[in-house]
C-alpha cells in the first residue's frame, strides 16, 4: 500500500479514537504478529559446517576452470557469471614478487617494487573497467575487474619463462627470445580479454574498449621483457 | 467530525499546506498527492511527503499526550505505553530517513559518473579524424572554431604518453629516489594536462575568452598527440639534431593548432597575444623537459646493459650538463680570480 494512503488511514483512525473514552477494564492491547516462517535450514547445506579442506578444494577448483578458460579464450559465460578475485590476486602477487628481484644496489632501483606493480594493475584496471562503463558497456565493475585480472596469466608464464630463461646468460639471443615469448604472451592476453569484453560493447566501438587493454597488457608485458635479475 | 487536537495552523509555507485536507478525513477535496506513487524521486513530492510525515507524528504525539492528560492512572498506563508505541514508531521513522538520506547520496555518487558519459560518447573513426586534425593548424582565426568537447581522446592519449615516458625512464635508468617511476610519469602526465589547462583556462576567463573547461582539456589532450610522436621516435633514435628538427616541426604545428583555436575565441590584441604566448611557452618547454630530465644517458649502465653486441646507437653524452659544467667552469676561474685578487690587494 502506498506510505501516503497508510498515513491518511492512520490518521482517521486516530482522529475517530480522539473521541473514545477508555475506561479501566477495557485495556486496549495486544499484539499484532505476523508469523514469519523461518527459512528451512535443512534445504541449503551450510557452507559453514563443512571441513576446511572441501571450501578450500572447491574455491581452488573454480578458480582453475577459470585458469583453463583463459588459456583457451572461447565465448564463454562461466568467467562473467561466477567471478571471484582469488585468481587476479594470487596472479598479481605472483608476478610481484617475481618481478622483485632486480638489482639490490642502493644507488638505483633495478627492478619496480612490490607495490608498484601491485598498484598498476589494480589500478589499470580500474580505469579500464570505468572507461568500458562510459562507453555504454553492459558488464558490470567486478566481473570486468575479474576477467582482466585471469588475463593476466599468460604474461605470469611468459615471466617464469623468462627467468628461466636469464639464468642461461643475458645476451642477444636471450633477449630475442623473451622477446617473442613475451609479444606472444601479452597478444595472447589481448586477445582473451577482448573475447570476454568486447561482447558487452556496441559493435562500433570495440576497438575504443581493445586500445586501453592492449596499452595495459603492453605495459605488464615490457616490465617483464626489461627485467634484469642483479648480476 | 472529531475536533482533532493537532488541527491548529502549523503552517509555514506561503502556499497553503496540507494541513486542511489531510486532517479532516473525511472532506471531500482529496489532494492529488495521494495518487502519486511514493517511488518519486523529485524533490517537491518528496517534500510534500515529509512534510505531511512530519504533521502526522507531531499530531499523532499530540493525540496521545492528549489522552494521556486526560485520563487518570490506567489511562496514564495507555499513555506510556501509547507513547513508547510512538516512540519505536519515530524511531523507526528516524531510521528510515536515515537510510533513505544516505541511499540517495550513493546514488548522487555514482550518479557523478555518469555526469560524464556524454563526453565518452565517440566513435572510432571521430577519434582518428581529430588525431589527425589536431597536427593540422587553421588558419581561419576571425571566426570561433569549433572544438570537440570529449575525454576519450585525450584521456587515452595521457595513459600513452605515461607509458612512453616509462620506456624512456627505463631506457636510459633514470633512477628516481623519493618515489617510483610509475608514480612521477603518471603524476608528470597528468598534472601537466589538469594543471595547464585550469592555468589557461583561468587565463582565458581573465582575457574574456569564449572556451569552456571541457574544451581547453580536450584541446589540450589532443595537443599531447605531437608529443607521443616525438617522445616515441627519440627515445629509440638517440639522435639529438634529430629531436629539434622534429620538436620545432610536430611540437610546432600542434601547438599552432591550439594557438589559433584559442585566438579565434579571443577578441583585442593584449588577451590573444597573452594567451598565444603562454600556451605556446608552456607547450613546447613541456616537451623540451619530457625529452632532457627523463632521457639522460649514462654510458656506464649502457655497457653493463648491453654488454659487446652494442645496437647502432649514437651514445650521445649528457648536453645540458655540457652547458651547466662550462658555465660552472667559468664561474669557478671568475670567483678564483676574484679571491685571489681581493687577497692581494
Amino acid at each position: 500500500m502506498p506510505i501516503l494512503h497508510r498515513n491518511r488511514y492512520l490518521t482517521t483512525i486516530f482522529a475517530g479514537l480522539s473521541d473514545v473514552s477508555i475506561s479501566g477494564d477495557i485495556p486496549v492491547e495486544g499484539e499484532i504478529n505476523v508469523p514469519v516462517g523461518t527459512p528451512s535450514h535443512d534445504d541449503e547445506y551450510s557452507t559453514l559446517d563443512e571441513p576446511v579442506k572441501d571450501t578450500i578444494l572447491r574455491d581452488l577448483k573454480a578458480v582453475g576452470k577459470k585458469f583453463v578458460h583463459v588459456m583457451y579464450p572461447k565465448k564463454s559465460s562461466t568467467l562473467l557469471r561466477d567471478w571471484d578475485l582469488w585468481g587476479p590476486l594470487l596472479l598479481c602477487v605472483t608476478l610481484a614478487l617475481m618481478l622483485q628481484g632486480g638489482s639490490v644496489d642502493s644507488k638505483e632501483d633495478g627492478g619496480p617494487q612490490f607495490a608498484e606493480v601491485f598498484v598498476i594493475i589494480w589500478f589499470g584496471s580500474v580505469i579500464i573497467t570505468l572507461n568500458s562503463k562510459l562507453l555504454g558497456g553492459t558488464i558490470s565493475f567486478f566481473q570486468s575487474l575479474c576477467v582482466l585480472g585471469y588475463c593476466i596469466m599468460p604474461l605470469t608464464v611468459a615471466m617464469v619463462v623468462c627467468r628461466l630463461v636469464l639464468l642461461g646468460g643475458s645476451g642477444m639471443v636471450s633477449f630475442i627470445v623473451r622477446l617473442i615469448v613475451v609479444t606472444a604472451s601479452f597478444s595472447w592476453s589481448t586477445f582473451a580479454s577482448t573475447a570476454f569484453l568486447a561482447d558487452s560493447q556496441p559493435s562500433n566501438r570495440k576497438a575504443l574498449v581493445v586500445y586501453p587493454v592492449f596499452l595495459f597488457y603492453f605495459v605488464i608485458g615490457w616490465m617483464i621483457l626489461t627485467f634484469s635479475p642483479s648480476a | 467530525m472529531a475536533s482533532s487536537d493537532g488541527n491548529k495552523n502549523t503552517n509555514t509555507e506561503p502556499w497553503g499546506g496540507f494541513d486542511d485536507n489531510i486532517i479532516q478525513g473525511t472532506g471531500s477535496a482529496v489532494i492529488d498527492m495521494e495518487n502519486m506513487d511514493d517511488t518519486s524521486g523529485s524533490s517537491f513530492e518528496d517534500m510534500g511527503e515529509m512534510h505531511q510525515r512530519m504533521k502526522e507524528e507531531e499530531e499523532v504525539a499530540e493525540e496521545a499526550e492528549a489522552t494521556e492528560e486526560e485520563t487518570g492512572e490506567d489511562g496514564e498506563f495507555l499513555g506510556i505505553k501509547g507513547i513508547k508505541g510512538q516512540l519505536g514508531r519515530q524511531v523507526a521513522d528516524e531510521v528510515w530517513q536515515a537510510g533513505k538520506r544516505q541511499a540517495s547520496k550513493a546514488f548522487n555518487l555514482y550518479a557523478n559518473i555518469d555526469i560524464l558519459r556524454p563526453y565518452f560518447d565517440v566513435e572510432p573513426m571521430q577519434v582518428r579524424n581529430r588525431l589527425i586534425e589536431s597536427m593540422i593548424p587553421i588558419r581561419m582565426i576571425n571566426f570561433p572554431q569549433k572544438i570537440a568537447g570529449e575525454l576519450y581522446g585525450p584521456m587515452m592519449l595521457v595513459f600513452t604518453l605515461v607509458a612512453i615516458l616509462l620506456h624512456g625512464m627505463k631506457t636510459s635508468g633514470t633512477v628516481i629516489r623519493e618515489g617510483t617511476l610509475m608514480g612521477t610519469a603518471i603524476g608528470t602526465c597528468f598534472g601537466y594536462w589538469l594543471g595547464v589547462s585550469s592555468f589557461i583556462y583561468f587565463l582565458a576567463y581573465l582575457c574574456n575568452a569564449q572556451i569552456t573547461m571541457l574544451q581547453m582539456l580536450s584541446l589540450l589532450g589532443y595537443g599531447l598527440f605531437g608529443h607521443c610522436v616525438v617522445l616515441f621516435v627519440t627515445y629509440n633514435v638517440h639522435f639529438h639534431s634529430l629531436f629539434y628538427i622534429l620538436w620545432l616541426v610536430v611540437g610546432g604545428l600542434s601547438t599552432l593548432r591550439m594557438v589559433a583555436a584559442v585566438i579565434s575565441r579571443t577578441v583585442g590584441q593584449t588577451p590573444r597575444l597573452i594567451l598565444c604566448g603562454t600556451l605556446a611557452a608552456l607547450h613546447m618547454l613541456f616537451l623540451l623537459y619530457l625529452h632532457f630530465a627523463y632521457h639522460k644517458i649514462v654510458e656506464g649502465i649502457l655497457d653493463t646493459l648491453e654488454g659487446p653486441n652494442m645496437p647502432p646507437i649514437q651514445r650521445v653524452a649528457r648536453d645540458l650538463p655540457v652547458v651547466a659544467t662550462a658555465a660552472m667552469n667559468a664561474v669557478n676561474a671568475t670567483v678564483k680570480t676574484l679571491v685571489q685578487h681581493i687577497s692581494i690587494a
